[in-house]
């Protein structure tokens, strides 16, 4: 007697990784810095974040129901959480909701699905999101809180919601009680108005490297990042190169100028250029598919970053320059292809 | 800096290991089919031997119905190749020939001889050479051509002409290739332990066919007595230029140009062959069948084949004729196990699924493979590709397997071919680790199935104008040279008028003549 069998193209295993798992295992590193972020800044990122996930998973869904793709197939792959996560940790703990709305209007519908959807976008859709709040509103984007530690007032739970919600912190606070400039911020206006690095840096919101508190959370993002090259979600090419290029450029720059250049370490450990560079530049969509095109990829990040603190209109460029790049990742993909084997 | 010469450099080969691009450290599974040693299949009702075993033309058969073949008797040649046959597996009597399930790749059904045994398995009378030492290297080769070898490593290319062309390309080395890298796969292993005498026997043979220098047998690093057994069977034999070198077990190096590239470093160029480097590759199978060939004069009529895998009940190596319906190899391993759901020839990695068991053993089966449904689970819906570059990474002919399914999708030939689709060995790597279950391997058939189909219909093109060009230049000169005879005959005519004229006139003149007389 003989035996059918239903048929299937090899390999004949079933698949070890999927979407859904890389995207969580990216969420998952992102966690200490998270908790670091609430432990610093009180409670307001985890309902940036609680906000910044319901607007990205309600506007995906819409969209993909509009592009009539299966909807609930593309909602678990995690892709629109891990955006709204990364966009949450750039906005200021109390940004208004609108913000958050604002903000995964246009990294979801514009930034990905307009560009075709997962795999298509051509843009970092969380950094298209804070860029343009951060061009449309830049006073609720620059409202930052200072590090509990040394703030005068801090906010509980219910009082950081009822700012989020209605705008305003709860009277008897005002906004310039509570906010403080970020450090990036201090630094940039003091050398605008004549002050040497050196002064600038007496201001307490300033710790051993970066800022008081933000060095810490650069410091989970770091462990966060190395958990993801050590379970090769992400390669070592594009943070290698991003930091890389930052100290060697700072270190040239400090040593020509200390007066006005800040020291290398604090400018990797200032702003957004450990985040970016392990989670937000390696985005692989957006980046460069090669070894050596991450290289020049991380390279370019790390370049335009410094370029945009020194001379640029912002404290921070990560978000601009990690855009900018993207634009030019075909480009850098065409002329960094590996050569076939026997060729 | 000197170009160092591939030539000389891959002399040097297995004195230091290289590594190569991607590859993959897999689960080895192949324990569970080395427990109990090589059996032999008991004699079946029916064989159904395939007259297409490999990519190319079917066969001619070389008998017809009813007709009484002995064991070892030509069934099939290859006329356009001017060799290689297909030898009956046993003796009795051809019922039929007549289309058949087939275990070609391809899953069409195909022409196969049928045989019903007459129980009495007798060889035909047989040729061997005695003295293969002191025979003549074209000799060895005519005797590997006649009896049907080919490669047994799954390629099934015919040995003899891979021999006959290497013996004038001035090859040095030597490598049986005993590395089987897909897991499950334990048939070579088995071979190496059971019968290294053969192996070094065929090693030798080969050698002094192809005027090598020397042999590199080249086996796994977990492949435990192994090397042990064949160091001793090369002592026994006095052969001093053969060595046994261990390679590491990473998934896909016993690829013919990834294990030369870990024994040499180089690279087989794109598109050539090892012999541009001056070595000459054949599996370890082949070499025992080559060494029955020459000494005992048998064709290839049997091979090695792994029956295993969570679907059958007791998974082991079985030594099966070429033609044996795999029903029977699943049967001697005491059946189907429970959920047993899919039937693979070949590797996990590489193999084909047979839609089913009535299929024959053919030349190419080194391993029946029998998947559970927990083994396979269910299909995970295709993904868009995150460009991850995973596929990338693990790929050992470094090509960028999410560029080239792109090119394939939109149908951008030229581009695949740039991006060296050609290349591709489809060892099922970048398939594997691709977190977007993006089919890859399956595209970069597809999109190989269709250059070679645009290749073929521009070839055509090319003949059909050919044709045509030549067709109305015959035309042409039909019409030239019709011309030129009607205009010869034209003249033959008017010159025969004018003599006729000449003629009349004549006459004419004589008549006036006598006219006047009269
Ligand atoms: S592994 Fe799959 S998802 Fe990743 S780049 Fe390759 S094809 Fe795309
Ligand atoms: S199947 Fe082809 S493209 Fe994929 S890894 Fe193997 S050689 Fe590379």
């Amino acid at each position: 007697m003989s035996r059918t069998f239903e048929t299937g193209g090899a390999p004949h295993f079933p698949p070890h990784s999927s979407v859904a798992g890389v995207m969580l295992q990216v969420i998952y590193a992102l966690m200490p810095a998270i908790a670091a972020h609430a432990w610093f800044f009180g409670p307001g990122i985890l309902v940036q974040l609680i906000l910044a996930i319901a607007f990205a998973l309600g506007f995906e869904a819409l969209t993909l129901k509009i592009r009539k793709k299966p909807v609930r197939l593309f909602l678990g792959d995690f892709s629109a959480v891990l955006t709204a996560v990364l966009f949450a940790l750039c906005v200021p703990p109390l940004a208004p909701w609108w913000i958050a709305l604002f903000g995964m209007l246009f990294a979801i519908v514009i930034a990905k699905h307009l560009y075709g959807g997962l795999g298509y976008n051509m843009f970092n859709p969380a950094m298209v999101g804070y860029v343009v709040v951060l061009i449309s509103f830049p006073q609720a984007m620059t409202a930052w809180l200072p590090p509990l530690s040394i703030a005068q007032d801090s906010l509980g739970l219910l009082d950081t919601m009822v700012t989020i919600f209605t705008g305003n912190p709860p009277s008897p606070l005002s906004w310039d009680a509570i906010t403080q400039a970020t450090p990036l911020d201090t630094l940039r206006t003091g050398i605008a108005s004549g002050q040497m690095i050196s002064e600038a840096r007496q201001s307490p919101v300033f710790g051993d490297f970066g800022g008081l508190g933000w060095e810490w959370i650069a410091n989970w993002y770091a462990l966060g990042g190395v958990w993801l090259l050590w379970r090769r979600i992400i390669n070592w090419h594009v943070p290698a190169a991003m930091i890389g290029s930052v100290l060697i450029l700072g270190t040239a720059a400090w040593l020509a100028d200390p007066g006005n250049n800040p020291a290398p370490l604090q400018h990797v450990f200032s702003g957004a250029l450990i985040v970016g560079a392990f989670f937000i530049a390696t985005d692989p969509v957006s980046g460069c598919t090669s070894n050596r095109g991450r290289l020049v990829f991380g390279a370019g990040v790390g370049i335009i970053t410094l370029v945009i603190r020194r001379w640029g209109g912002y404290p921070d460029g990560v978000a601009f320059a990690v855009l900018l790049m993207n634009m030019a990742a075909p480009l850098i993909d065409r002329y960094t292809r590996p050569r076939i084997f026997g060729q | 800096m000197i170009q160092p010469d591939p030539f000389r450099q891959a002399r040097l080969a297995g004195e230091q290991l290289h590594p190569f691009h991607g590859g993959l450290r897999l689960r080895h599974n192949k324990k569970i089919s080395c427990e109990t040693p090589i059996e032999k299949t008991a004699l079946a009702t029916r064989y159904f031997v395939p007259l297409l075993q490999h990519t190319g033309r079917e066969a001619e058969p070389m008998v017809s119905e009813g007709q009484r073949v002995m064991k070892g008797d030509p069934v099939g040649c290859f006329e356009h190749l001017g060799s290689g046959c297909i030898h009956a597996p046993t003796s009795g009597t051809v019922t039929a020939i007549a289309s058949h399930a087939n275990s070609h790749p391809s899953g069409k059904e195909g022409v196969c001889i049928v045989i019903k045994p007459d129980g009495l398995d007798q060889w035909t009378e047989l040729e061997p050479i005695a003295d293969w030492q002191n025979a003549d290297p074209a000799e060895l080769i005519t005797a590997i051509r006649q009896k049907g070898i080919v490669g047994l490593g799954g390629a099934v290319f015919p040995t003899g002409f891979k021999v006959s062309e290497a013996s004038q390309r001035g090859i040095h080395t030597l490598v049986l290739n005993g590395s089987e890298c897909e897991p499950y796969i334990s048939c070579d292993e088995m071979l190496m332990r059971e019968q290294p005498d053969s192996i070094v026997l065929g090693a030798r043979i080969l050698q002094k066919a192809i005027g090598a220098e020397r042999t590199i047998i080249a086996i796994e690093d977990q492949m435990g007595v192994v090397n042990q057994v064949l160091s001793k069977a090369v002592k026994r034999s006095g052969a001093d230029k053969i060595d046994i070198v261990k390679v590491t077990t990473i998934y896909p190096e016993g690829g013919e140009k990834q294990l030369i590239q870990v024994l040499t470093g180089l690279e087989v160029p794109s598109g050539g062959r090892p012999t541009d480097l001056g070595i000459l590759c054949q599996n370890v199978a082949t070499a025992t069948a080559v060494a029955r060939a020459v000494t005992e004069g048998k064709p290839l009529i049997e091979r090695i084949v792994t029956v295993t895998g969570n679907g059958v009940r007791r998974p082991r190596n079985l030594l099966a004729q070429i033609g044996l319906p795999i029903a029977n190899l699943i049967d001697q391993c005491g059946g189907y196990a429970e959920g047993a759901s899919r039937l693979i020839l070949g590797g996990p990695m590489m193999g084909y699924a047979l839609s089913s068991d009535s299929n024959p053993v053919i030349k190419a089966a080194n391993c029946i493979l029998v998947m559970t449904e927990d083994d396979l689970r269910p299909v995970q819906p295709e993904m868009p590709c995150i460009r991850c570059g995973e596929c990338a990474r693990v790929c050992p002919a470094q090509l960028l397997p999410q560029s080239l399914v792109w090119a394939i999708r939109n149908s951008l030939w030229e581009e695949t071919e740039d991006l060296g689709l050609g290349d591709c060995i489809e060892c099922g790597c970048c398939d594997f680790v691709c977190p977007s279950h993006i089919p890859l391997v399956e595209w970069f058939r597809f999109g190989k199935s269709s250059l070679q189909a645009a290749a073929r219909e521009r070839d055509q093109a090319k003949l059909a104008r050919e044709r045509f060009e030549s067709r109305e230049a015959r035309l042409e000169k039909l019409k030239q040279e019709r011309k030129t005879r009607i205009e010869r005959k034209k003249k033959a005519l008017q010159d025969r008028s004018d003599k006729q004229d000449e003629i009349a006139a004549a006459i004419q003149r004589a008549r006036s003549r006598q006219d006047r007389k009269s």
